[in-house]
């Protein structure tokens, strides 16, 4: 059996109710970093685990910790983005609805080894019913004195609040979640300063993803050592994979790190293979901003091997003929579906979620989401193509955030895979724009 | 001081000094154009991302090159830092787009705008852009809208620079516009139309780069490089009273404060005397001022004449950086 940590114990009891929760031996890492760990030793535990950031980018979190202005003299706070915007990413919103006090204890330990006597949940505003959730949670973990002043009778205090946002993609960027738990608008900050050294209030702050801090108790019961034997090289432990598109049983599944591709998609224990017959197209393996795979791509590597579900794997052969992780949101394509209207539909996220404040996305992101609009409505012609290539060639890496990258990367990637249907549109605009039409040039890459 | 090098030439600056700053305290083709950043108003800057380069080497303990181009005017200097501006392909081809970015949604109403001849975009087009748009689609359209009864905001030509939002943040005692919506959409607007009204709201004419907002006493009365610009002063309780007249004959059409080499306000003026004090006989005048532009308005004629004090000529030359021309850096 696979080694589970987030849900292991979900569907057996509520675990929205802290008894049921310690029964499962809830809240003993709390005792244990309490009472025998320093705050150095925490972070130095979670260091060795090699446990790295599931928000998307993938940065070690230890790291990220120790990067934490001890020396400012200001408080310094915890700050959990579970502001999941990402089409294609749920991971978190289960994590939260099911197992809410795993988040809570995470926070707890993670804020004892970063000394802060303050933490803050920043939700996604659509998940209003996910507040209720975690605020009851809250209470239950206040009663039973997991929370509050001289936690456990140690002399350690921590409170945590929950803050909603107000349904906005960009507050889920570190800074502009940041400006945005301040009351200001969700401009993202220009960096340097990291929030390590100048963060919420202008104080140090660590925001770290809500899967990434449920991970810690199980690292600090369990020890680093164990976490890092699950795995592959160096990505180590389990992560929660959002699987939707057309595939037979969509959802959030946990898998150690190192599943090959094929294996999640086509075994009955995963997503249990295509759905109704169809073929498989193509996959964006971590969520709407990382470049899309073509199904030869996403099963093999460019080298042959198998195309392992790890930071490493899926990025190999770079952009060109790679991806990323990201945040674990996976979305399948069938043969059936239409690349040039999934990337069109995507732009069309970014547009709209841009915040408007550098150039080259604010205006990028709607030039790229009307010139595919032309093309997916048969109007489009090839200097278009062409056209796209060199807009999000330009945004790209030219932004404040990653949210430029993020609109050009599926662009990119939409192009260099599937070139041959932006031009199959344009050439046969009165076939490509019929309802249901569906494209059957190019099938090398069909599996 | 940390050392840094920039297209090859080399300055020593204090240590928190800016790239664009280090930049243009070298002077000439080799500074990065700035729409955003304005050196008077903290926190500018960082958003138009026009002032692009590429740090080749980090510094003299980290000579590792930064990754992305960065925004020279919100990125500070390190010892031994090496900068390439126009000497890096990629930079040019970054500032090209953005150009375009910039020009996409911008309607080309320079012949009817007031502030064509004196526009940093229209400068920047000019220098960085292509000749010819790729944008096909219908541009972004706002209505025009006045804030108070001085300023008129056209947000159809804003390019959402932040200057004038920040101005009223740090200048004016409270804020009464900001911006609306996101993305595409976003605007500068006050509150429910409320009116901008406080006696530094004028400078806000002044920090915009282009044509968004412009001065009610001033819109279509002539083109600036009709006017001759004048130095003047006066007396004034609320403001150091230090100005630029723009003048037909005898006739004061506009008042705006002193600006810098580079196109920056060099003291703030108040709405009394920029909006009020319309008549030549309240000003004492100093003599012709030099516009240092690069673009049209600087064929005026006033440009090279000379102050006359005591008979002798007195125009000042040692105050603007030696210029570096762009053949003589490559």
């Amino acid at each position: 059996m696979p080694q589970k940590i987030f849900l292991e114990h979900t569907g057996k009891a509520d675990l929205t109710q802290i008894e049921h929760y310690l029964k499962f031996g809830g809240y003993s890492s709390v005792a244990k970093a309490l009472n025998t760990l320093t705050p150095e030793e925490v972070v130095a535990e979670v260091k060795k685990s090699g446990l790295r950031g599931r928000g998307g980018a993938g940065f070690s979190t230890g790291m990220k910790w120790s990067f934490l202005d001890k020396k400012s003299g200001n408080p310094a706070y915890l700050v959990c983005n579970a502001d999941e915007s990402e089409p294609g990413t749920f991971k978190d919103r289960y994590l939260m609805e099911f197992n809410p006090h795993m988040l809570l204890e995470g926070m707890i330990v993670s804020a004892y080894a970063l000394a802060a006597n303050t933490a803050y949940i920043y939700i996604r505003g659509e998940y209003w019913y996910l507040i209720d959730i975690l605020e009851k949670a809250i209470a239950q973990a206040h009663a039973k004195g997991f929370l509050g002043k001289n936690i456990l009778g140690k002399p350690y205090s921590l409170e945590i609040y929950v803050h909603p946002g107000a349904g906005a993609y960009i507050c889920g960027e570190e800074t502009a979640l940041l400006e945005s738990l301040e009351g200001k608008r969700g401009n993202p900050r220009i960096k340097p300063p990291f929030p390590a050294v100048y963060g919420l209030y202008g104080c140090p702050t660590v925001v770290n993803n809500v899967e990434t801090l449920a991970a810690v108790p199980w690292i600090i019961n369990n020890g680093s050592a164990a976490y890092a034997t699950i795995g592959i090289g160096a990505s180590t432990g389990t992560k929660l994979i959002s699987a939707c598109g057309n595939v037979k049983k969509r959802g959030v599944y946990e898998i150690e790190l190192g599943l090959p591709v094929e294996e999640f998609i086509f075994s009955d224990e995963y997503c249990g293979g295509m759905a109704n017959g169809k073929k498989l197209k193509a996959c964006v393996p971590g969520g709407s901003s990382v470049p899309v795979l073509p199904a030869h791509l996403l099963l093999k590597t460019e080298k042959g091997e198998p195309r392992l579900l790890t930071y490493e794997s899926l990025a190999d052969g770079g952009f060109k003929t790679g991806s990323m992780l990201g945040s674990g949101g996976f979305i399948v394509y069938d043969h059936e579906q239409c690349m040039v209207r999934n990337t069109w539909n995507f732009t069309r996220f970014y547009r709209h979620e841009s915040c408007g404040q550098c150039s080259p996305c604010r205006e990028g992101t709607g030039w790229m989401e009307k010139i595919l609009y032309k093309i997916e409505t048969g109007k489009g012609n090839m200097a278009d193509i062409d056209l796209l290539w060199d807009i999000q060639r330009r945004i790209e890496g030219n932004t404040i955030c990653p949210l430029g990258d993020a609109a050009a990367w599926p662009v990119a990637s939409a192009i260099r895979h599937f070139r041959h249907e932006f031009e199959w549109h344009v050439t046969n605009p009165a076939e490509a724009t019929k309802p249901g039409a569906v494209y059957n040039g190019n099938l090398l890459s069909v599996v | 001081m940390p050392k840094v090098i920039i297209d090859g030439f080399e300055i020593e600056v204090p240590a928190g000094t800016t790239i664009l700053n280090a930049a243009r305290q070298i002077g000439g083709d080799l500074v990065p154009p700035a729409m955003c950043y304005y050196s008077k108003l903290k926190d500018s800057g960082g958003k138009c991302r026009t002032c692009l380069v590429k740090v080749t080497k980090g510094s003299n303990t980290d000579p590792r090159p930064m990754p992305k181009l960065v925004a020279s005017c919100r990125t500070v200097v390190a010892d031994g830092m090496e900068v390439a501006n126009i000497t890096s392909p990629e930079v040019l081809d970054a500032r090209k787009g953005v150009v375009e970015f910039l020009l996409i949604n911008h309607p080309l109403d320079c012949p009817v705008c007031d502030q064509a001849g004196e526009c940093d975009l229209q400068d920047l087009a000019f220098e960085h852009g292509s000749p010819k748009t790729r944008y096909e689609f219908e541009r972004r359209t706002f209505e025009p809208i006045d804030i108070g009864d001085k300023i008129k905001l056209h947000m159809n030509r804003c390019i959402m620079c932040f200057r004038c939002v920040f101005l009223a943040d740090q200048l004016t005692p409270e804020r009464l516009h900001g911006i609306m919506n996101r993305g595409d959409h976003a605007e500068i607007s006050t509150y429910i139309e409320k009116a901008v009204d406080n006696d530094f709201s004028g400078n806000m004419i002044d920090v915009c780069p282009v044509g968004a907002l412009t001065d009610r006493t001033f819109r279509f009365t002539s083109r600036v490089w009709f006017t001759n610009p004048v130095l003047a002063h006066r007396q004034c309780n609320t403001c150091c009273g230090k100005t630029i007249l723009w003048m037909k004959g005898d006739e004061v059409l506009r008042v705006s404060a002193r600006t810098t080499f580079y196109g920056e306000v060099e003291e703030f003026i108040c709405n009394t005397c920029r909006f009020e004090k319309k008549n030549a006989a309240d000003w004492i005048m100093e003599g012709p001022a030099d516009i240092s532009r690069h673009s049209v308005i600087a064929q005026n004629h006033s440009h090279t004449m000379q102050v006359l004090k005591n008979g002798v000529p007195q125009y000042d030359d040692s105050q603007k950086p030696t210029p570096k021309v762009k053949s003589e850096i490559e």
